[in-house]
């Protein structure tokens, strides 16, 4: 048995559904990232976790134990919030040991506590000072420090980077990714982030409108994608989605694009995909390329079965210094390229571009689902 | 004429006007401060004078050998009514009646707009509103249900007497003023600290659910020890308020020993026995409004950032 445990949970506001049937699951040492736009029911779904919002119906477990009907302060779990919510009247040092002193732990525990996750976090020389003489990395430390000063068996993490500057956002990242390999502790956490999604979890949940839309390990979200609105949230730049008409001539099959002057763009696809395609509800659909499948044809993936190459206009040019994003229009829209850093290209420029179509996916526009 | 010499005599121009109307402002303003100081200088002034020197000299003369002999009648030996014993006794009921009234309704103004913002319940905009329309209610609308009331709980009191043998302070003038200050008060309070806390941040309550403290640990340990500038603000609001009451106060504990500050004052005043010493009416005056001048001197500059709060966050 997994060691969270959410099924079939649900949050009613009224009429109004928040919460549609949750099921998820995190093995022990797991770190599981609730990731979505703002509005998905994330946090909703963090603070039912942490027993901040009654649920409706509903179960949720953590480490075999029913929760629940438990208290926050009961759930053996700590939260850092998305503000840190230090308590701007006490030191960093009362702060940490807040929890321990209304839990009635002594004095003497208490200290060493605080001395051992200080000297983990590196907070040492702040404990005497006021939450407001911190600096907002500071702040994040010691609102860790609070929560990691209680040795629980789950971490909750609402958003707490969005409130750093963007340099401070990656350090601090690192950080709690090593805070996560060297304390062992399940987390939970909720970010509209999705590189930090990517980076921290070892499953990803992917939420909208209070449903799950996929769940599982990074790179099976990033590159098998079961929804259109999955494709598109993960990855940046996003993934190219374009209308496209399957064809079958002579035994091999090819997805036909429009270009902007009107001619044809055909796609061969492998064999295996070709088949599912020819099966599919529809011949039209919706393929997904990411930007790096999509590349200048000395760049291309060496290991790729089906690369197809075909001549394209470049609008416009991007350089990224370690990449060059080229913007070319395929079927009505526009389509990122991710070429080489030194790659040659210059804006209103013809060349040629390598469609890896190993990578590809395709959709049926109707129910926004996967066909291949 | 050149264009720039016509800049210059604009630009003089304007630096004159600007001098103009600096002048403008600053005298109208010393002299309405002049005119609001007028009245409390005739008083100080007066207070240290002999009652020879008023009958004879002019009201704002500087006293030719100020004497603090006023000062010592009025606290110890003026006439209230009959007894001539000086103002000190109710100076002391006045103390013994604001103090418990104002700690007593700062505490339940900030239990209320603690529990109206952070544990809210089904028609918790309702009660609010119904506390908001209580700062509405005018003082004469309370008087009679109020004397009925105070009626019912001397009378509980008198029977607590009989049976107990104390009335557990029930029926006591000086407890009930407090009790009417208490109740008339709470409205006040209540809006107060409930839109004080209605910014402060619910992270902050929830991280203390976590860490396991109760309803009354996040309210004494959170709660209260950030929210001194609104504590500050209700202080001297309901001080002031309380103390300077006239109308309760004669009304509920008008006659008799019980009476406050304010009613002894009026008593002094228009005791109409031989010569009006107005050297002791004033410094009888200025010792009635002593403590609400030490409250705002001590706690004032907190008073008006404490109205700021809340208005704008941070």
């Amino acid at each position: 048995m997994a060691f969270l445990e959410i099924s079939d949970l649900r949050k009613r506001f009224g009429s109004l559904e928040i919460l549609k049937g949750i099921n998820l699951s995190l093995d022990k040492g797991g770190f599981l990232v609730l990731v979505g736009p703002s509005g998905c029911g994330k946090s909703t779904l963090l603070n039912s976790i942490a027993g901040l919002e009654p649920i409706t119906s509903g179960d949720i477990r953590i480490d075999g134990r029913r929760v629940a009907d438990l208290h926050p302060s009961k759930r053996d779990i700590a939260m850092v919030f998305q503000s840190y919510a230090l308590y701007p009247n006490m030191t960093v040092e009362g702060n940490i040991s807040f929890g321990m002193e209304m839990r009635k732990i002594p004095l003497a525990e208490r200290k060493a506590a605080i001395e051992r996750v200080s000297k983990v976090l590196q907070i040492g020389h702040l404990l005497d000072r006021k939450p407001g003489q911190l600096s907002g990395g500071q702040r994040q430390r010691v609102a860790m420090g609070r929560a990691l000063v209680r040795d629980p068996k789950l971490f909750l993490f609402d958003e707490p980077l969005s409130n750093l500057d963007a340099k401070l956002r990656v350090d601090m990242r690192t950080e709690i990714k090593r805070l996560h390999d060297t304390t062992g502790t399940s987390m939970v956490y909720v970010t509209h982030d999705q590189v930090e999604a990517m980076t921290l979890a070892t499953k990803i949940a992917v939420m909208r409108d209070g449903e799950v839309q996929q769940f599982g390990i990074p790179s099976e979200i990033y590159n098998n994608p079961t929804t259109i609105f999955v494709a598109d949230f993960m990855g940046s730049p996003a993934m190219n989605l374009l209308p496209a008409r399957v064809e079958n001539t002579g035994g091999s099959v090819s997805v036909v694009l429009a270009r902007a002057d009107g001619d044809e763009l055909r796609l061969a696809v492998g064999e295996e995909k070709g088949k599912l395609l020819l099966r599919g509800p529809t011949p039209n659909l919706i393929v997904g390329i990411r930007p790096e499948a999509l590349t200048d044809p000395a760049g291309a993936d060496r290991h790729a079965k089906n690369v197809v190459e075909a001549e394209c206009q470049i609008e416009v040019v991007e350089p990224a210094g370690s990449d060059t994003f080229a913007v070319t229009r395929l079927a009505g829209k526009d389509v990122v390229a991710r070429l080489r850093g030194d790659a040659l290209v210059h804006a209103g420029q013809k060349t040629f571009l390598a469609f890896n179509m190993d990578k590809a996916v395709f959709f049926d526009p109707a129910t926004e689902r996967r066909i291949a | 004429m050149t264009v720039l010499d016509m800049d210059v005599s604009d630009a003089k121009r304007m630096a004159r006007m600007r001098v103009i109307n600096r002048i403008v402002i600053y005298g109208l303003l010393g002299i309405f401060a002049v005119l609001y100081l007028m009245p409390l200088f005739v008083m100080l002034v007066t207070s240290f004078k002999t009652m020879d020197e008023i009958q004879g000299g002019n009201m704002l003369a500087l006293p030719r050998s100020p004497t603090l002999d006023a000062w010592v009648k009025a606290w110890g030996q003026a006439c209230v009514g009959l007894t001539c014993n000086g103002i000190s006794g109710y100076f002391w009921n006045s103390i013994k009646m604001v103090v418990p009234a104002v700690a007593v309704s700062t505490v339940l103004g900030a239990l209320n707009g603690y529990v109206l913002t952070k544990w809210r319940f089904r028609g918790h905009t309702l009660v609010f509103g119904l506390m908001l329309f209580a700062c509405f209610i005018p003082f004469q609308s309370v008087l009679l249900p109020m004397a009925t009331i105070l009626g019912n709980i001397t009378r509980f009191g008198i029977t607590l007497r009989s049976t107990f043998g104390t009335s557990f302070g029930l029926g006591d003038p000086t407890a009930n003023l407090a009790f009417v200050h208490v109740v008339y008060g709470l409205g006040f309070t209540t809006l107060f600290f409930r839109n004080y806390y209605a910014a402060f941040p619910d992270e902050l309550i929830k991280a203390a659910q976590m860490d396991g403290a109760g309803f009354f640990q996040i309210f004494w340990r959170i709660m209260v020890p950030n929210s001194l500038p609104i504590i500050v603000v209700t202080v001297i609001y309901q001080f002031t308020n309380i103390w300077n009451d006239y109308l309760f106060a004669s009304a509920y504990a008008g006659t008799g020993d019980a009476m406050p500050m304010t009613v002894a004052l009026n008593n002094v005043v228009n005791t109409s026995t031989g010569v009006v010493e107005y050297n002791v009416n004033m410094a009888a005056a200025m010792i009635a409004a002593l403590p609400t001048l030490i409250i705002y001197v001590v706690a004032g500059r907190y008073f008006v950032r404490g109205l700021m709060a809340g208005a704008v966050k941070g």
